[in-house]
């Protein structure tokens, strides 16, 4: 049992008292670990009251009697003058700023050992704020393989607060945190004891015709190098030798870029093969359901609703699940591992040749995994204008939710054939796909910041972290968390459209049908009607009707297009191979002049029109919530669709101008 | 002399930060201040940002920023 609840029993039985403990600290310094460690997976992504913008909480578990402590991860900041959105929150949420939320308990603010210099910095700033205060004390380990020898006991004697050295990953020193957490948010006589604030004396020295806020942030400093000159012997001078080393080559001028460059082919070709076995386990799940379904339910409409609607529009979402989850491991591993802010150094140059900022480079490459939480890391940049503008970009990057519908058009359509012997024309063409995609997002942002975003590029100030190998512990919970979101949808967002589109295509219902002539059901129904409602406008881009239901059903969410195409071409009811009996029907669906319907140019045109179009609702409903207007979504659709549409439009009559079909 | 025309690799010490706005402000809260020793660690492969070494970490700014930190040589 926890040493302090043992000294407490009335705490202890009362098990029903809970506080609330929010953990604060600099960029890297460990939070999330420390928070990982502490909640477990007991924790949600749930949003700050009023401004709707995700954040991070759980229980935290003391004593399996005792009281249960309710944690907040904090984005990280490095200062209490916040100068993003990001920070303002975090600021708000520790002094109790938020009209909803009241002043945290106890403030456990994280401390990088290796680092301990400009991690006080931010502790000095919450000390003057009267917050009750326990220092967690990350990476000792690490600081003292870098000959780091730090004195915790006065260093926490210095600083009038409780310091506890913590290893999260290992879990080390967790019980004596809480212990600490404990005895500070309980006794009053501690949380009384106020800190001495050192540097305030200290202010008319450092006066020396500076301004006034240079001159109590330098004395601010002054302190906190007195305090680390007392406690910290460094032995050698061996700090990130190999973080340099690595630098050498990762941001080097000429294998800098190429790294970077083979790092994403590496993970788009992964991504498109290592995938494809569990993506064909999970097909034939499906699919084994649907017959499984058909002999043993009755014949009849409630069948045909799970068995043409539900199954085929879940199953061909679900079915994306691998290609998603690695995705996201990428991207975790290079957010973990340091290497997203070397390619954000290198790449700032030519983001500011559009106006944006380097910081722009990150969450435009979580766009590539899913616009929702890439424009949600746009909070990152100071300025609203370039933000708005990376938020206006950011659909641009090919999301996972496209992946499927290159994949199948794919393919159905230029599969088996390869490009100078060795690497594959879908490998190819999914990547042009994604470059198509950034050329269109840095014209945009060009031309944004050139009218109606004018302003002058901001400052680019950024932390280059030490390259650490990343915690599995984070990767995990990060994946977890991204694999639910998805599931979610696919049980919610994407059961709901399947069930509506399975409804217009089965309704109205004309008599008399047998098995073959399904065509006729979907052509006559609501879907059909709607599809061919519109199919003299897409004409021109080599769509006809049916694929006009796709594309109607896919402004929902991008991936559907294909259940839809599944379920109009009948698909889920051939009851072998789901995606072969699609990929069938759509090579033999002939026009009624007996043309094929779907080319190879058909299908590069449809792909085109799915890299710029702004098909996906839960894009638009996060770039309302994160610009507090309907303008800026509405703008965002309209000006996609129309660079869609145009662009389809010169790729099917251009191609078919050069002899293509 | 200011840190974007700093040899690479050759220490300074921080004599003036300039300016008011954000730019000053981070870079102060980031330790950037008057006596700290800063050295400029190479440049980015377009030539713009570069990367400073200041309290044992790196930070990456562009010359444009950089221009705001006023150094000097220890043997001036």
């Amino acid at each position: 049992m926890n040493a302090f609840l043992k000294e407490h029993p009335a705490l202890r039985a009362n098990s029903k008292r809970t506080f609330t403990a929010a953990l604060a600290g600099n960029p890297n310094a460990g939070k999330t670990s420390l928070f990982n460690a502490l909640t477990g997976l007991r924790h949600k992504v749930a949003n700050y009251p009023g401004v709707t913008i995700e954040r991070k909480e759980g229980w935290w578990y003391i004593d399996p009697a005792g009281p249960a402590v309710h944690v907040i991860d904090l984005p990280g900041l490095y200062s209490l003058e916040a100068t993003s959105i990001d920070e303002t929150i975090a600021r708000d949420v520790l002094l109790g700023d938020e009209s909803k939320t009241s002043k945290p308990d106890v403030v456990i603010v994280v401390i990088d050992a290796t680092n301990l210099v400009r991690n006080l910095y931010l502790l000095s700033q919450l000390i003057e704020k009267d917050c009750r205060i326990v220092v967690a004390l990350t990476m000792v380990d690490l600081a003292k393989r870098h000959g780091l020898d730090i004195n915790i006991p006065r260093l926490s004697e210095l600083l009038h607060v409780p310091v506890v050295a913590v290893i999260a990953r290992r879990n080390e020193g967790l019980d004596q945190l809480a212990t600490v957490v404990m005895q500070v948010a309980v006794d009053s006589a501690i949380a009384d004891l106020h800190p001495t604030r050192g540097w305030l004396s200290q202010k008319a020295h450092a006066t020396d015709g500076a301004a006034q806020w240079q001159s109590k942030l330098i004395a601010r400093y002054r302190w906190i190098e007195n305090v680390v000159n007392e406690t910290v012997s460094e032995k050698i001078e061996a700090r990130a030798q190999s973080t340099r080393r690595i630098d050498a080559f990762v941001t080097h001028k000429i294998a800098g870029p190429l790294i970077l460059f083979l790092i994403m082919l590496f993970v788009f070709q992964a991504i498109f093969s290592w995938a494809n076995l569990p993506m064909n386990l999970i097909d034939k799940l499906f699919n084994v359901l649907g017959a499984s379904a058909r002999t043993h339910l009755p014949a009849g409409l409630f069948t045909d609703l799970i068995v043409s609607g539900i199954l085929p529009g879940v199953g061909g979402v679900v079915m994306f699940l691998p290609q998603i989850i690695l995705l996201f491991l990428f991207i975790t591993l290079l957010e973990d591992s340091g290497y997203m802010a070397r390619a954000a150094f290198m790449m700032d140059r030519l983001m500011r040749g559009v106006g944006l900022h380097g910081k722009a480079f990150v969450p435009l490459l979580s766009s590539f995994a899913c616009a929702v939480p890439g424009i949600m890391a746009t909070r990152t940049i100071e300025s609203p204008k370039d933000r708005l503008a990376t938020i206006m970009i950011a659909p641009f990057m090919s999301c996972s939710a496209r992946l499927p519908v290159y994949t199948l058009m794919i393919a159905a359509f230029f599969s088996g054939q390869s490009v100078a012997g060795f690497v594959s024309l879908g490998a190819v063409l999914i990547l042009s796909m994604y470059l198509l995609g950034i050329l269109f997002a840095v014209g945009v942002a060009w031309i944004l910041k050139h009218t109606l975003l004018k302003a002058p590029s901001p400052p680019f100030v950024m932390e280059l972290p030490p390259y650490r190998v990343p915690d599995v512990r984070n990767v995990f919970h990060s994946l977890i968390e991204r694999v639910g979101v998805f599931l979610q949808r696919a049980g919610t967002v994407i059961l709901a459209i399947s069930i509506v589109l399975w409804a217009l295509v089965a309704f109205p219902l004309t008599p008399n049908i047998t098995g073959d002539n399904q065509s006729i059901q979907v052509e006559n129904s609501y879907a059909g009607q709607a599809g061919h409602l519109i199919e003299p406008a897409i004409r021109p881009l080599g769509f006809d009707w049916k694929i006009g239901i796709g594309l109607i059903s896919s402004f929902a969410a991008r991936e559907t297009v294909i259940s839809t195409l599944g379920i109009v071409y009948n698909a889920g009811n051939a009851g072998d191979d789901q995606s072969e009996s699609l990929i069938q029907a759509m090579r033999n669906a002939k026009r009624p002049d007996g043309s094929r319907v779907w080319t190879p140019l058909v299908a590069l045109s449809l792909m085109i029109f799915f890299v710029l179009a702004c098909q996906c609702m839960s894009t638009v409903a996060v770039v309302r919530r994160e610009t507090n207007s309907w303008r800026w979504p509405l703008f965002m659709v309209g000006y996609m669709l129309l660079l869609a549409y145009v662009s389809s439009l010169v790729t099917y009559q251009g191609g078919r101008l050069l002899g293509f079909s | 002399m200011t840190l974007d025309a700093t040899p690479f690799g050759t220490p300074a010490r921080v004599v003036s930060v300039t300016g008011d706005g954000p730019i000053a402000l981070r870079l102060m809260q980031m330790g950037v201040i008057p006596g700290v020793s800063v050295s400029v660690v190479k440049s980015a492969p377009l030539g713009d940002p570069i990367q400073i070494r200041v309290r044992d970490f790196d930070l990456a700014l562009r010359r444009l920023e950089a221009r705001a930190i006023t150094v000097a040589f220890d043997h001036d």
